[in-house]
C-alpha cells in the first residue's frame, strides 16, 4: 500500500473535499469514468454517515496493489456510537435518519470488498475496495 | 530604552536580515524562500524588517495607521500565516541575541528589555492573525454568496413548462433552496411540467437521490408535473447500483428529449416553418 491520502469529516463541505481526492485518486490508478463515478459516490456515501452519524470522523484513501492488480481502498473511520445492528443497516431501506436507506448496501453494490467493523459505543471503520480491471 | 533599541536594531541591520533569512530557509513548507529570486527576497527582507522596526523610533506607543500599513503589506507579500508567524518569532529572537551580543542587554537590565520586547511584538503578531482572519471570512462570505447566486433558479421556457438546470454540489442548504424556488416558480410561472436538469451535479449520492424525490413529490402535490432530465451514464449506473427507486417519474438523458416529452404531456409539438 502506497500514497495515503486523507481528509478528516467535520462538516458537509469535507465530504466534497473527500470526494474529490477519491476522484483524483481513480483518476490517477486509470479507473474510467463510469467507475470513477461509482467511487466517488460510494465515498460521500461513506463520509455523510460519518457526517449525520459520527459527527467527526476520517476518511482514507489509499491506492492498493495485489495479486497484479491495481485497487483503490477507501476506509471510512470513525469514533462514533457504533452501528447497533450490521446486518440491518445492510438491508435496503433501513435508516434511522429518515434518508432512503440505501447507502450501506448502495455502497457494497459500488464497490468489489466491502466489510464493516464497528462496536457500539467504541466506532465504526469501513473498508472498501474497488479494482481495477 | 527604546530608542537604544532602535539604534542596535538599526546598526545591526545587515547581520540580523542574514540570520533571519538563513533560519527562515529551514522553514520547509514554504516555497518562498527557496524559488524566489534572491534581491527579490532581500528587498521584501529588508521592508519586512523597516515594518518590523518602524513603531520604536517614534514612541511606544504604536501607531494603529501604520500597523494597518504593516499588516497590508505582509498580507499582500502572500505569505502563509503559519509562516509570517514564524518570521516575528525568529526576527525578535534574533534582535535580542544580537542585542544581548552587543552589550545593550545584560543582566540589569533584562526583565525591563523583555518587558518593551513583548509591546511591541505582540501587537504586530495580533493584527497580522486580525488581519487573517479577516480576510479569510470574507473570501468565505463571498464564496457562499456566489454559490448562493448558484443555485437553483426556475427557468420559464414555454408557457407551463418550466426548467431548473442544477450545476455543483447539493447540500443540505441548496437543497432546501432548491425546493423553495421549484414550488414558488411553479406556482407564479403556472407550470404545469418542471424539467429538472441534473448534467451539472457531479454526484447523486442517497442524500441528492433523496431530496430530488421529495422535490418531485411536493412539486406533484401542488398539481404539476416533475421531469428528471440530464442523466449520464455513469450516473444511471450508480444510480441503479445504489438501488434507488425513480419509477415514479420520468427521466431522460438529455434535456432536449425531456423537453419533446414536456411539449408531449401539453399537447405541442416544435415544427419546421416551410419557406
Amino acid at each position: 500500500m502506497e500514497c495515503r491520502s486523507s481528509v478528516d469529516i467535520f462538516t458537509e463541505w469535507d465530504i466534497v473535499a473527500a470526494r474529490q481526492l477519491g476522484r483524483n485518486e481513480a483518476k490517477s490508478i486509470g479507473f474510467g469514468t463510469v467507475d470513477q463515478a461509482r467511487i466517488t459516490t460510494a465515498i460521500s456515501e461513506l463520509a455523510r454517515n460519518i457526517y449525520l452519524y459520527a459527527g467527526k470522523g476520517n476518511i482514507k484513501i489509499e491506492r492498493t496493489y495485489d495479486n497484479n492488480q491495481y485497487g483503490i481502498t477507501i476506509i471510512a473511520s470513525d469514533e462514533g456510537p457504533g452501528i447497533a445492528d450490521v446486518r440491518k443497516v445492510m438491508n435496503d431501506g433501513y435508516s434511522t435518519s429518515g434518508g432512503l436507506g440505501a447507502g450501506m448496501p448502495g455502497v457494497r453494490r459500488l464497490m468489489d470488498e466491502f466489510n464493516v467493523q464497528s462496536e457500539q459505543g467504541v466506532g465504526t471503520t469501513i473498508t472498501a475496495v474497488k479494482w481495477l480491471r | 530604552m527604546n530608542k537604544k533599541m532602535a539604534k542596535c536594531i538599526h546598526e545591526n541591520l545587515d547581520s540580523i536580515l542574514e540570520r533571519w533569512e538563513y533560519r527562515m530557509k529551514d522553514v520547509e513548507e514554504e516555497r518562498f524562500f527557496h524559488f524566489m529570486p534572491d534581491e527579490l527576497i532581500d528587498k521584501t527582507s529588508r521592508e519586512f524588517a523597516e515594518l518590523m522596526t518602524s513603531n520604536l523610533q517614534y514612541s511606544e506607543a504604536i501607531n494603529p495607521e501604520k500597523l494597518a500599513d504593516f499588516t497590508e503589506k505582509v498580507v499582500r507579500f502572500g505569505w502563509s500565516i503559519k509562516f509570517v508567524n514564524k518570521s516575528i518569532e525568529n526576527f525578535s529572537d534574533i534582535t535580542f541575541e544580537i542585542m544581548e551580543e552587543e552589550g545593550v542587554i545584560d543582566q540589569s537590565n533584562v526583565r525591563e528589555y523583555m518587558k518593551t520586547f513583548s509591546k511591541w511584538i505582540s501587537p504586530h503578531r495580533n493584527s497580522i492573525i486580525d488581519a487573517y482572519a479577516v480576510e479569510w471570512e470574507r473570501t468565505v462570505k463571498l464564496q457562499r454568496i456566489a454559490l448562493q447566486e448558484l443555485s437553483a433558479s426556475l427557468i420559464p421556457v414555454f408557457e407551463k413548462i418550466s426548467v431548473m438546470p442544477l450545476v455543483g454540489t447539493i447540500d443540505t442548504e441548496r437543497a432546501k433552496l432548491i425546493m423553495e424556488n421549484i414550488l414558488d416558480g411553479v406556482v407564479k410561472q403556472r407550470a404545469e411540467v418542471v424539467l429538472l436538469d441534473i448534467t451539472g451535479v457531479p454526484v447523486v449520492d442517497t442524500m441528492v437521490a433523496h431530496h430530488i424525490i421529495q422535490a418531485a413529490d411536493a412539486v406533484r402535490l401542488i398539481g404539476a408535473k416533475c421531469m428528471l432530465v440530464g442523466i449520464r451514464p455513469e450516473i444511471a449506473q450508480t444510480i441503479v447500483a445504489l438501488g434507488i427507486e425513480l419509477k415514479d417519474f420520468t427521466t431522460t438523458s438529455t434535456l432536449q428529449r425531456g423537453m419533446q416529452e414536456a411539449l408531449k404531456l401539453t399537447n405541442r409539438k416544435i415544427v419546421e416553418v416551410e419557406n
